[in-house]
Formats: C-alpha cells, structure tokens, sequence
C-alpha cells in the first residue's frame, strides 16, 4: 500500500514533467500548426544553462531559474523565425523535416560545447522527505507536482480569460478569420512558441532536479515520450496533454515498479497503441467529421 | 416531350419506357437521426432501371445526406434500400460501389495528383483482371489489361471531347472539366445507378445545355438509370422524367416536372408561405 | 514513325546498374579504399529502406516512424536463422533463405502495425508508428534468444563487404522494380487515390483496408530483408540502435528525395551516406554540418523565389522539348 502511494506519487512527478513538455509540443501544434521536433532538445539546452548559471557564472538559484527561462525563450523565439517561419506555406512534412534538422543541430551543438560526458545538474534546493503516515515520499517530488499545477492553472487563466490568450485560441481555430479581426497571427504564433518554451525550461528545472545528469542526448527520449503524450491526449488540446502526460508518467513509474524496468517503454507504449486503437483521435481529442 | 408515368403503388412513378421492369433502386421509409434530430425521415422512392429522375428541395433539405445514405457514407438509422432487389444493410460504401451505385460529389473530390487517366482506370480496377502479383511483377495480364483499361478510359474520355486531357494531373484541369472527370470516373465503374450531386454547380447557361446533352446521351449509350440533385431549374424540367422535392429531410411530393411546378407545398417550400391578402 | 522517349524507370535502373557495375570492378579488383568498402553494403540497405519506405509515406501519404523496427524484425530473425544454418547449407542459399526468412518475419510485424493503421489518421498513425518501432526494440532487447542488451553476436555469419555485395545489389534491384512497378499498376492506382481522397476512394469501390495493410507488409518485407544483410556486415548487433533516431533518417532520406519518387530516395540514400563519411575531414563538426546542410536545403527547396525558378526552367524544357519535335 505503502509502495503504491510513492508509486502513484512519482508517477504524478514524472507526468507532470512530461505534461509541461506536452503543453509546449501541444500549444505549437494547436496554433502554428506543426510539429516542433526540437522541443525535447530545447529543455536540453535549458538544463545546461541552469548548470552553466550556478556551475560557471555562480549565480543564486532563483538568477538560475530565470537564466534557464530566458534562454530557452529566446531560442524558441529564434528557432520560430529563422527555421519555421520561412515554411509557413509549406507542406507539413518539410517543417517536421526541417525541425528534425534544427533538433539534430541543437544536439550537437551542445555536444560541441558541453562534450559528449554527462554532467550534474546543479541541487537548486535541498528539501527534505516529507513523512505523510507511513508513506515516504521524495520532497523534489511533490514540490514538481504543487508547481506544475499552479504552472497549468495559470496557463489555463491565461488562455481563458486574456485577450493574448483569446487571440492564441482564435488563431488556432481559424488564422484567415483571426487576421480579419485585427490578430496578428505572426506574433500570436511567435509568443506560442516563447510560452511553450518558457515551460520547456521549468521543465528542464525539474529534471534536472529529479533526475541530475544531463547529456547532449538528454531531451530526446522524454521529447518523443511527450509528443506521444501530446498525441495520446489529443493533439492539439490543452487538457489532453496535461492529462496525457501525467497518465503516461504513472503509467511508466508503475510499469517500472511493479513489472520490470526493462519492459517499462514496451508498457507504456503498448498502452499509447491500445488507447489509441480504441480512441482514434485521444483521449480528449476532437473528432474532425469530414463533411462529404 | 411529356413522358407518361405510370403511377406505381405506394413509392414509384415509372416511366412507360421502363414499365414491367423490376425497380434498380428502391428506397423504402429510409431515414437517419443524427443525435436526435431527424436528417432524413420516411425517403420512399422508386426509380426505374433506365430512368433520369431529380432530387430537389431548399438548402439544408437532406438531399446530399440521402446520398450518403445511398452510398453507405452514413449507416442508416431506419428503413431499408434495395439495389436491384438486393438489401444493401451490410454493405459498406466500397461494397456498394461494387454492387451498381456510383456518384459525384458536391465538393469536387478528384485524385489531384495523378492523370486525369489514372483518375479513371482507378475507379475499373474490379474489371481489371490482374492482382497484387501482377502489379509488383508486370508479368501476365498486366500489358493486356493496361491497354484495354486505358482504351476504355480514352473511350470514356470521348464522350466529353476530353481525351487531350489524358495525361494532364487532374487538379490542373479547369473547373468544368473537373466535374466532368467526376462524371467520368463515376462511370467507370460501370453502375446501374449513377448520382449526380449538383453537376451543374458553377456552369453557364452554354455549358449546363451541354450537359443535358450528355446525360441524355450516357443514360442512353449505358442504359443507367440517373439521380441528380440540382438546383438549376432548367436543367431539372427539361432532362429529369420524374422528381422528388424534399424539404425539413421529408418527401413533400413527387411526380412529373408539370405536377411538381403546379404543386403548391413545393412553391410554398422554396418561396415561402403566400401572404394572406 | 513515333519519337521514343526512354522512360525514366528505364534510365534510373540503367544509372543504378552502372554504378553498382563500376563499383564491383573496384571492390574486386582491390581497387577501393578501406573507407569507401565499409560503406558500400549500408548505404545499399539505406537505399533499399528508403525506396520501401516511399511507398507508405510516397505513394499511400501515411506519416510511418517505425521503419527501423521492421529492419530490426528481419535483422533478428533472419541472422538467427543464418546462424542456426551456417554448416547446413552452402552460403549463397544460406544468406538467401535468411533473407527472405527476415523478409518474411518484417512482413508479420508490418501487418501487425498495419492494422491500427486503418482505423488512424495523420499525426495519430505517425504515434501508433513510433509507438510499435519502440515495442520491438524493447521486445527484442529483452529476449534472450537475441542476445539480450549486449546484442546478438554474429561472428559466425560475419561476411564482408566483397560476399554480401551481389545480395544487397540483388536486393536493391528488386526492390526498385517492385517499387516503380507498383506504381505503374492496378494497385499503384488504388494506393494513390487513397492518398489524394479517401472518401472518393471508397466511392469508387477501393478496398481501403486490403491496400493499407498490403502496402505495410510490403515495406515491412523488404525493410527486413535488408535488416537481414545489414545484420550480416556486422560481428555484434544490438537491437537499440533499431529505434526512432534510425526510423527518422530514412524519414528524411523519403522527404529529401521527393516523395514518391523512386529515384530521389536512391540519390538521397547515396548522398545522405556519403557526405558524413566525406565531411569526416571535419570529424567533430560533421553531424552539426549534416544538420545545417538539412535545414538549409529544406529552406531553400521550400522558398517561394527558388521555386518560381525551378517552374521557369521545367516550362523552358518542355517548350525546348515541343519545338524540336
């Protein structure tokens, strides 16, 4: 009993990282209306900073936090213009390609800069084990959890009641009706990705707080595991990838628990087909009726 | 030329042409709900083996939705259809292509990307006799059955003077030949029931007029009977023998293009309720 | 009497023949380098993956990021087969029969992943993809009959690049054929139209499920007999370098080349193989050159201006072409 509640806590740490990560891949898709290949890479990028601002420049922690959100918004911002804006008209393959290449690019960047040895993500905080009853659970745990939900009401707030975030939602519904309104969709577009990226950093935060090493490679896996998060939810939908996410992280702790980490991945991915078998456009995905 | 129908009990107004004959289509109380709402309620019609009848009523009638219906794009929630006799229940739209209904969409939906030829021997591939094999290997049939595939599909291209057009993509072509390509395709799997939704969208009064020539001419060399929803008025009069005027998703009348223009419900449904004096 | 046009099947599988002919006299006659030799059986597997992996992405217009798995599918069974037949029969039926064995096992797991296929569109079948190329490389991990993590040794069968060259370019050559051919068919066709429109596709009585789950099983098939000669140019083969990263560089290799075209996944292949190994000069700054040359040539081939220019000189050919005629 005592395991399944640490379990189901971890599980929730770890989804939540992976719902902050697909909220990004999400929100893009949603408005822009592509698949950004790089994301998972830009958290990457987000750690190093966070190692470089405390490592290098001994930065507090908080000038860290803010160091790392900077960064990571500023390369999202500069991705955005100079390698997707330029294919605004064109196929949706030749973007995913072309984010592909600007994925590779980031990994070796960094490979070039960081080398290929993994390093420490600096301890930002030191918090203790919380007791609740006889369950144990992990300080860094809980904190990713309290934080993350307050992060997603925000972003609910601000996409519900905002007129940025008005823009953002009508942009995604319609970009001809939107700019006929007045909404410049170029800059709606441009603070999507600033957003989606800023949430790549806490996200790198807490990996880094979670899980310490960080390698050039780092991003990927948990990149496709949130896409496929994104997926699972329901491309395009806010709730469906908070709740894709956390539901793939509680899948994937619980499969590494109580089965065996070797098989964990095939688990959690069997189910992904499963769901999606059953419910082909995700869990909270709308069904588009084509009009014959 | 005022055709005689023979009024069919209950559902038909046959043409004397196809009298005696057994029914290629038939209709009987079909209807769909979408979540409540009746789209389509009590459909009976009748159509002769060799009959051009037309299907009409205002915006938002039904009409298309009935030939989704027909087709299998939706699943019909009451009633049945009877292809040459045969209930089409379990058929899906393939299936149902198979057994002798072929249409044209309201939307153009061509094959963008490939010939206008390819559009058209796509749709003979039940009629061409070589399978998956033949297509990785080219050996056996394939030669002989490409060629008399491609010769029907310039044979079919003949009928609206299109064979230049064979090898050009089919989304380069102008908007009229589009939807005689649709036509076209159509035909190519060698209906019995051909449906026509709105092929007269977009045309002028020049090209509509040749229109009605062709239909004339494929229900005649193929001996098909023809469904055609439209809203030119011309076109319905003078080509279509019989006509259903739907209105709210229900049969508000059918029969003869001079009983219909005479009746008043129809009047009543496309121009409104006559003010009261 | 009719001006012949040699068609440009006929041209590629000509440009394809000699360069393999060229390359052969070398090999033999002890003529290539060390470097070039090492390349030759994976670039012509990567070729074989990308020309099979055209016809889902290419031909039926399905997003498939799980390719790799069904190389891995045949890697696997096939070379266990070779193993287990490696004093039985003489080499030449050996690698032949674990080729199509490999096909063959590819060809299961490609109806399997087909399957999901029919019933999602788009950016959902891309996941289902991704999701079952994961699957089978943590399936094959985990078995013990494969090697577990430390892979599968394949000493026994090991063959070099001079014995496993006339199978790969056997191989290339069928699956080119098959390719081309497919596209000139009945079949080819019917894939297409379901490509351009579905709705219309089924209007006109296309089995939409026959053609889907034909043409998974079909790329799966090669894919695995290719995974089969790949697995014997190695000593050790681990099924985690089978996974996304691999499914996505053949993915680039089908877009590069132009989608559908046979020919264009071949140069690509080749190219695509070729610049890491020529850029090796650069050795640390190969891979970020290999990513720039990527996103700089899909700026380029997308930008409105160079694509007025490419439009101006296929309309220039073709009226060159008119007036001489």
């Amino acid at each position: 009993m005592v395991q399944l509640i640490q379990t189901f806590i971890s599980g929730l740490s770890l989804g939540s990282i992976y719902a902050l990560i697909a909220l990004g891949y999400t929100m893009v898709y949603g408005i822009a209306k592509m698949l950004n290949f790089a994301h998972g890479d830009i958290i990457m990028i987000g750690a190093y900073a966070g190692i470089i601002a405390v490592g290098q420049a001994g930065l507090p922690p908080v000038l860290a936090i803010i160091a790392s959100v900077l960064v990571c918004t500023l390369l999202g911002i500069l991705i955005e213009r100079f390698a997707y804006k330029p294919l605004r008209q064109a196929s949706p393959l030749s973007v995913l390609i072309t984010a592909i290449g600007v994925s590779y690019f980031l990994q070796n960047v960094a490979l070039l800069v960081f080398g290929s040895q993994q390093k420490a993500y600096p301890t930002l905080l030191t918090l203790p084990a919380i007791h609740l009853g006889r369950v144990t659970v992990d300080g860094m745990s809980l904190l990713t959890l309290a934080l993350t939900a307050v992060i997603m009401i925000c972003l609910h707030l601000f996409i519900s009641k905002t007129k940025l975030g008005k823009a953002m939602r009508a942009v995604s519904e319609d970009k001809g009706a939107a700019e006929i309104m007045g909404i410049s969709s170029n800059r709606t577009i441009t603070l999507t990705f600033a957003i989606g990226s800023a949430l790549a950093a806490f996200a790198s935060i807490f990996y880094g707080m979670t899980y310490v090493y960080i390698k050039p490679t780092t991003g990927s896996m948990p990149g496709i595991k949130a896409f496929t998060a994104a997926v699972f939810g329901g491309i395009g939908s806010i709730p469906g990838a908070m709740l894709g996410g956390i539901m793939l992280g509680i899948i994937e702790q619980f499969s590494k628990t109580y089965i065996s980490t070797l098989w964990a991945d095939a688990i959690v991915f069997g189910v992904l087909v499963i769901v999606l078998v059953l419910k082909p456009t995700g869990l909270l995905g709308k069904e588009i009726t084509e009009k014959v | 030329m005022t055709p005689q129908l023979i009024p069919v009990p209950s559902r038909g107004l046959f043409t004397e042409r196809d009298a005696g004959k057994k029914p290629v289509l038939e209709c009987v109380n079909l209807g769909i709900n979408f979540g409540g709402l009746a789209a389509v309620e009590d459909f009976n019609i009748m159509l002769g083996p060799t009959e051009i009848s037309g299907l009409i009523g205002p915006n938002g009638a039904g009409k298309t939705t009935i030939f989704n219906l027909l087709t299998k794009v939706y699943q019909p929630t009451h009633g049945t259809i009877l292809l040459d006799g045969i209930d089409t229940y379990a058929m899906n739209t393939a299936q149902v292509n198979r057994a002798g209904i072929a249409r044209t969409f309201q939307n153009i939906r061509l094959f963008s990307n490939m010939t206008v030829e390819q559009n058209i021997t796509a749709a003979m591939s039940v009629d061409i006799k070589y399978g998956l094999i033949g297509s990785m290997t080219h050996m056996g049939r394939y030669k002989a059955e490409e060629k008399s595939a491609r010769e029907r599909a310039m044979k079919l291209l003949s009928i609206f003077n299109m064979e230049g057009y064979a090898k050009s993509k089919a989304g380069s072509l102008p908007y009229g030949a589009q939807r005689r390509l649709e036509i076209l395709r159509a035909l190519a799997t060698d209906p019995k029931v051909l449906l026509l939704d709105e092929p007269a969208a977009g045309m002028n009064p020049h090209e509509t007029a040749e229109l009605m020539e062709n239909i004339l001419k494929i229900r005649d060399e193929f001996q098909i009977a023809v469904l055609l929803i439209e809203h030119d008025m011309s076109l319905v009069m003078n080509i279509c023998e019989g006509i259903a005027v739907l209105n709210f998703g229900k049969l508000i009348a059918k029969g003869s293009p001079e009983e219909i223009q005479a009746n008043p419900d129809v009047i009543e449904a496309y121009l409104g309720k006559k003010k009261e004096a | 009497m009719k001006k012949k046009h040699v068609s440009k099947n006929v041209l590629t599988l000509c440009a394809v023949a000699v360069l393999y002919a060229v390359i052969a006299y070398m090999l033999y006659s002890g003529g290539l380098k060390r470097q070039v030799t090492n390349m030759l059986i994976p670039t012509s597997v990567y070729i074989v993956l990308a020309v099979s992996l055209n016809l889902v992405v290419g031909l039926l217009g399905e997003l498939s990021l799980g390719h790799a798995g069904f190389m891995s599918v045949g890697l696997f069974s096939g070379c266990l087969v070779s193993i287990a037949l490696v004093d039985v029969l003489p080499t030449p039926l050996r690698i032949v029969i674990s080729m199509i064995v490999g096909g063959l096992f590819a060809a299961v797991a490609g109806l399997i992943v087909g399957l999901p296929a029919l019933r999602l569109k788009g950016d959902y079948l891309a996941i289902v993809t991704l999701a079952c190329g994961e699957i089978i490389k943590n399936v094959i991990t985990n078995l013990d009959i494969t090697g577990g993590p430390i892979g599968l040794n394949t000493k026994p069968i090991y063959t070099g690049a001079k014995g496993l060259l006339p199978y790969a370019i056997a191989l290339v050559f069928v699956t080119v054929i098959v390719m081309m051919n497919l596209k000139k068919s009945k079949i080819g066709r019917e894939i297409m139209a379901i490509r351009d429109n579905r709705i219309a596709a089924e209007s006109i009585g296309i089995n939409i499920t026959y053609c889907k789950l034909a043409v998974f099983i079909i790329a799966a098939f090669f894919a695995g007999a290719a995974g089969c000669i790949y697995g014997h140019a190695f000593a050790n083969v681990k099924a985690a370098s089978f996974d996304y990263n691999m499914s996505i560089e053949i993915l680039v290799l089908v877009v590069l080349g132009g989608m559908g075209s046979v020919s264009g996944s071949i140069i690509a292949a080749i190219v695509l193989s070729v610049l890491p190994e020529a850029l090796r000069g650069f050795s640390d700054y190969r891979m970020l050159a290999y990513a720039i040359v990527l996103i700089l040539v899909m700026l380029m081939s997308n930008n409105p201006r160079i694509k007025a220019l490419r439009e101006k000189l296929k309309l220039r050919r073709s009226g060159r072409k008119e007036g001489a005629a």
